[in-house]
């Protein structure tokens, strides 16, 4: 119950880590089957259409409801720590944001119950995830699901953006804010400037499906490239919202673990803002065989190539970081390090696909998809892995086990390359992407069973991570406030796991790597900033858990054409929100002095 | 926590910014309001896109009465200014006149809203319904997205003039105030684009 109605956001980091790592094992399952069906040819597993569900699922799951809130969780784990912030801007929204997520992804897999499942591919296109193709209830799944869990991303990016410009410790200026701290500034910027437009596109879908509306239908007047165009105005910039927060990750632990000062931080930070400008500037690219025209597709080629600058700058300052440190080989530092030639692979077919002749060529083949595996297994799931190794302590107040860490690491790291390295050649070879089979003696027999038995290495890897993550569990909570010993930022002079209020008095921020800087001068604590005293806290609240029912329950009414639940759904959340307006939540107050003595 | 002192009892100078729960609230307010401006951009850029389907509806320029949205532009406007004077009236800790101004504000939304109902009546009436046409769609989406602002903006200054009579004028409830009116401007300056956007270019065609 504790749990249900909680606003701290530890404790909602705990929430996002656990609801999206089970949405990470359910999108990684979906692979598993895509792989054992592609394995041999003419293969019969499951069928075409099944086939199809399974990689629409597997995408939409994998995107935003694996990989959006894993990131959410090590926000919430870490952002308000490292600011020597007591929580975060809107605790309430905070929870609100978590418990739409989990419905609207609930609602989604639903779908695999119910059976008619979203089977129009990741992307939804019109017109086959129109009404027209697609008259099963399937892709209702899909967009009033996401649309729910939109919500929630929504508000967390609000809330991550509110809290690092408000809430930062006294003399913590922008440029003396950790990296990882900067990545998730622009990651939350483009959440509020990206995930409108995801929206507006699904709210059209919708009304296309249940209304009877004609954005997408051709015949009363509609544009199909409409849907493109607008899905891809979020989309690219979607990418940009994964990866940042993996270079913030990388940049933390690179840094730590070669124990010297991150190199180049305002170059860091310049190229961090950059790739997030340039980011919104070139969502055609996914459209290059649309049929823009010349004009467009090289401008949208050009601005593609561009962001491949800024990228550079960030690879060269982790390898500089790293080059003359005293690097320390743990766990975490092996998924930072094995990140950097994994992205470098990944950021090199992306120049490729921008050039929009070669596109041509390349463009829905397997080429495409084993370049967007490189950047988002490659990049951000090697970057949440290594956060989570790295971070695990002071979430939970104990050591990972580092002898199957690096178990995990070389099992999900050689899966990784042994199942995407050999696609890129599928791919130039002819093999499309979204067939679910194909004939013997193309010469795509053999790289697809390597290809599968790399996919059962990486299920080994995740499967070791869970090992590992019960095994700590069992272990006693001894976790020291500087477990790695060479910490620099604020969350390590703090114990592990924080207090309820995190810090007994908000640090003095002197430079920085602030808790470097203490220990080089010879302190053992912070300077603090303020007296000790009572401190205020938020109350807990039911209201976000039920605001979410009240939109689920929504979601159904919707989709089944049962106005009245539709209605008694949004009534619910409507009134939830009076509630919350109506009774001013005075928290409450935890006095640390006290808390010692007891 | 505040970095604003002040005497007990006594409202401070801009009460929605003296607590940081109150800063917070307002700068939290204007990124939601930055998204909000993408949401409707979106939504206009639909519009602009499939303006010209008109297909065998009514055509906008026979369709649109233009002297009934220009009074209804001009009661939404007139709304706006009323919440400017509420602000105001915050600022001098006159908690009477602010509630006129607040009753005003939500009494000139409903009447814009009662004018935006009877607009889309006479409409579906004339053969201009929700899928007659992608003109049509993307029509009563744009417009129809901003009423529901609207409305919801009424049910929620009107929650907030009940909490100003229980509770009073306070840090807690002064940011509330204060954010509903940037909410309110923000309707306000949408209208405007559709006014321009929608109607006068829809009426010369």
């Amino acid at each position: 119950m504790d749990w249900l109605t909680t606003v701290d956001h530890k404790k909602i980091g705990i929430l996002y880590l656990i609801a999206g790592f089970m949405f990470f094992l359910v999108g990684g399952l979906e692979a598993i089957l895509i792989r054992i069906q592609l394995m041999t040819p003419m293969n019969d597993f499951v069928s075409a259409d099944r086939f199809n569900e399974l990689i629409t699922m597997h995408g939409t799951t994998m995107i935003f409801l694996g990989a959006m809130p894993l990131i959410f969780a090590v926000l919430n784990a870490v952002v308000p720590l490292q600011l020597g912030a007591r929580d975060v801007a809107f605790p309430f929204l905070n929870a609100l944001g978590f418990w739409t997520f989990f419905f609207g992804g609930l609602l989604l897999n639903i779908s695999w119950f119910v059976g008619t499942v979203p089977d129009a591919g990741w992307t939804s296109y019109v017109p086959l995830a129109g009404p027209d193709y697609n008259s099963t209830a399937g892709v209702d799944f899909y967009v009033i699901g996401l649309q729910i869990a939109g919500i929630g991303t929504l508000l967390g990016g609000i809330n991550f953006m509110a809290t690092i410009i408000n809430m930062r410790a006294p003399g913590m200026s922008f440029m003396r804010m950790p990296m990882f701290c900067w990545a998730a500034f622009i990651t939350s910027v483009m959440i509020v400037f990206a995930f409108p437009a995801l929206t507006v596109a699904l709210v059209a879908l919708m009304f296309d499906r249940l209304f009877q509306a004609n954005f997408f239908e051709v015949g009363a007047g509609g544009n199909t490239v409409l849907w493109e165009h607008i899905f891809w105005v979020f989309g690219h910039p979607e990418v940009y919202i994964l990866i940042i927060p993996a270079f913030g990750i990388i940049s933390e632990v690179v840094s730590t673990f070669s124990r010297k000062r991150l190199f180049g931080y305002s170059s860091m930070v310049f190229s961090l803002v950059l790739i997030a400008f340039l980011g919104f500037m070139v969502w055609a690219h996914h459209m290059l065989t649309t049929g823009l025209g010349p004009v467009a597709n090289a401008l949208f080629s050009i601005a593609t190539m561009l962001i491949g600058v800024p990228t550079g700058v960030k690879i060269f300052n982790w390898l500089f970081t790293l080059w003359g440190g005293s690097i320390r080989f743990t766990t975490a530092s092996l998924f930072a390090i094995g990140f950097i030639p994994t992205f470098v692979l990944g950021g090199v077919t992306g120049v490729m696909l921008a050039s929009a002749p070669a596109d041509y060529q390349y463009h829905d083949t397997y080429f495409v998809v084993a370049h967007f595996h490189y950047v988002i297994v490659g990049g951000l799931i090697l970057g949440i892995f290594a956060g989570l190794h790295y971070w695990w302590p002071k979430m939970f107040g104990r050591m990972m086990n580092e002898t199957i860490g690096k178990w995990t690491f070389w099992t999900f790291f050689i899966g990784f390359h042994l199942t995407f390295f050999v696609q890129h050649f599928l791919g130039l070879i002819g093999m499309q992407r979204r067939v679910y089979t194909y004939l013997p003696n193309q010469g795509f027999d053999n790289m697809n069973f390597i290809s599968t038995i790399g996919a059962f290495l990486m299920g080994v890897g995740t499967i070791l991570f869970l090992v590992n993550a019960v095994v700590t569990n069992m272990k006693p909570r001894d976790a020291a406030n500087d477990p790695w010993e060479d910490g620099r930022t604020l969350e390590w002079t703090i114990p592990s796991p924080p207090p309820e209020y995190n810090f007994k008095q908000l640090p003095l921020v002197r430079s920085l790597d602030p808790w470097w800087k203490e220990k080089m001068d010879g302190s053992t604590e912070m300077t603090p900033a303020e007296p000790v005293g009572p401190i205020h806290m938020p109350s807990p609240s039911i209201l976000p858990f039920l605001m979410s029912v009240g939109l689920f329950v929504a979601g159904f009414g919707f989709m089944y054409k049962l106005h009245w639940l539709a209605i008694a759904g949004i009534a619910a959340t409507l009134i939830c929100m009076m509630l919350r307006s109506l009774f001013d939540d005075h928290g409450f107050h935890i006095d640390p002095e006290e808390e010692v003595q007891a | 926590m505040s970095a604003h002192q002040h005497v007990e009892g006594q409202l401070p100078h801009e009460p929605e910014r003296a607590t940081l729960e109150g800063r917070n609230k307002v700068l939290g307010f204007w990124i939601f309001l930055g998204a909000e401006v993408v949401l409707f951009g979106t939504l206009f850029s639909a519009f602009i896109a499939l303006r010209h389907q008109v297909l065998d509806g009514p055509h906008p320029s026979h369709l649109f009465e233009l002297p009934m949205i220009f009074a209804a532009t001009m009661i939404l406007l007139t709304s706006s200014l009323m919440s400017v004077f509420a602000v105001q009236a915050m600022h001098r800790n006159q908690i009477k006149a602010l509630i006129g101004w607040l009753v005003l504000t939500v009494v000139l939304g409903l009447a814009f809203l009662g004018l935006e109902i009877f607009e889309f009546n006479t409409y579906v009436s004339e053969g201009h319904k929700m899928n007659t046409s992608a003109f049509s769609s993307s029509f009563y989406t744009l417009v129809g997205f901003h009423g529901a602002h609207v409305a919801f903006g009424v049910l929620w200054i009107s929650l907030l003039i009940g909490q100003l009579y229980k509770k009073g004028l306070n840090v807690v409830t002064a940011p509330k105030i204060y954010v509903s009116m940037i909410y309110w401007h923000f309707i306000d300056v949408v209208w405007v684009f559709i006014f321009s956007v929608v109607y006068l270019m829809g009426k010369v065609g």
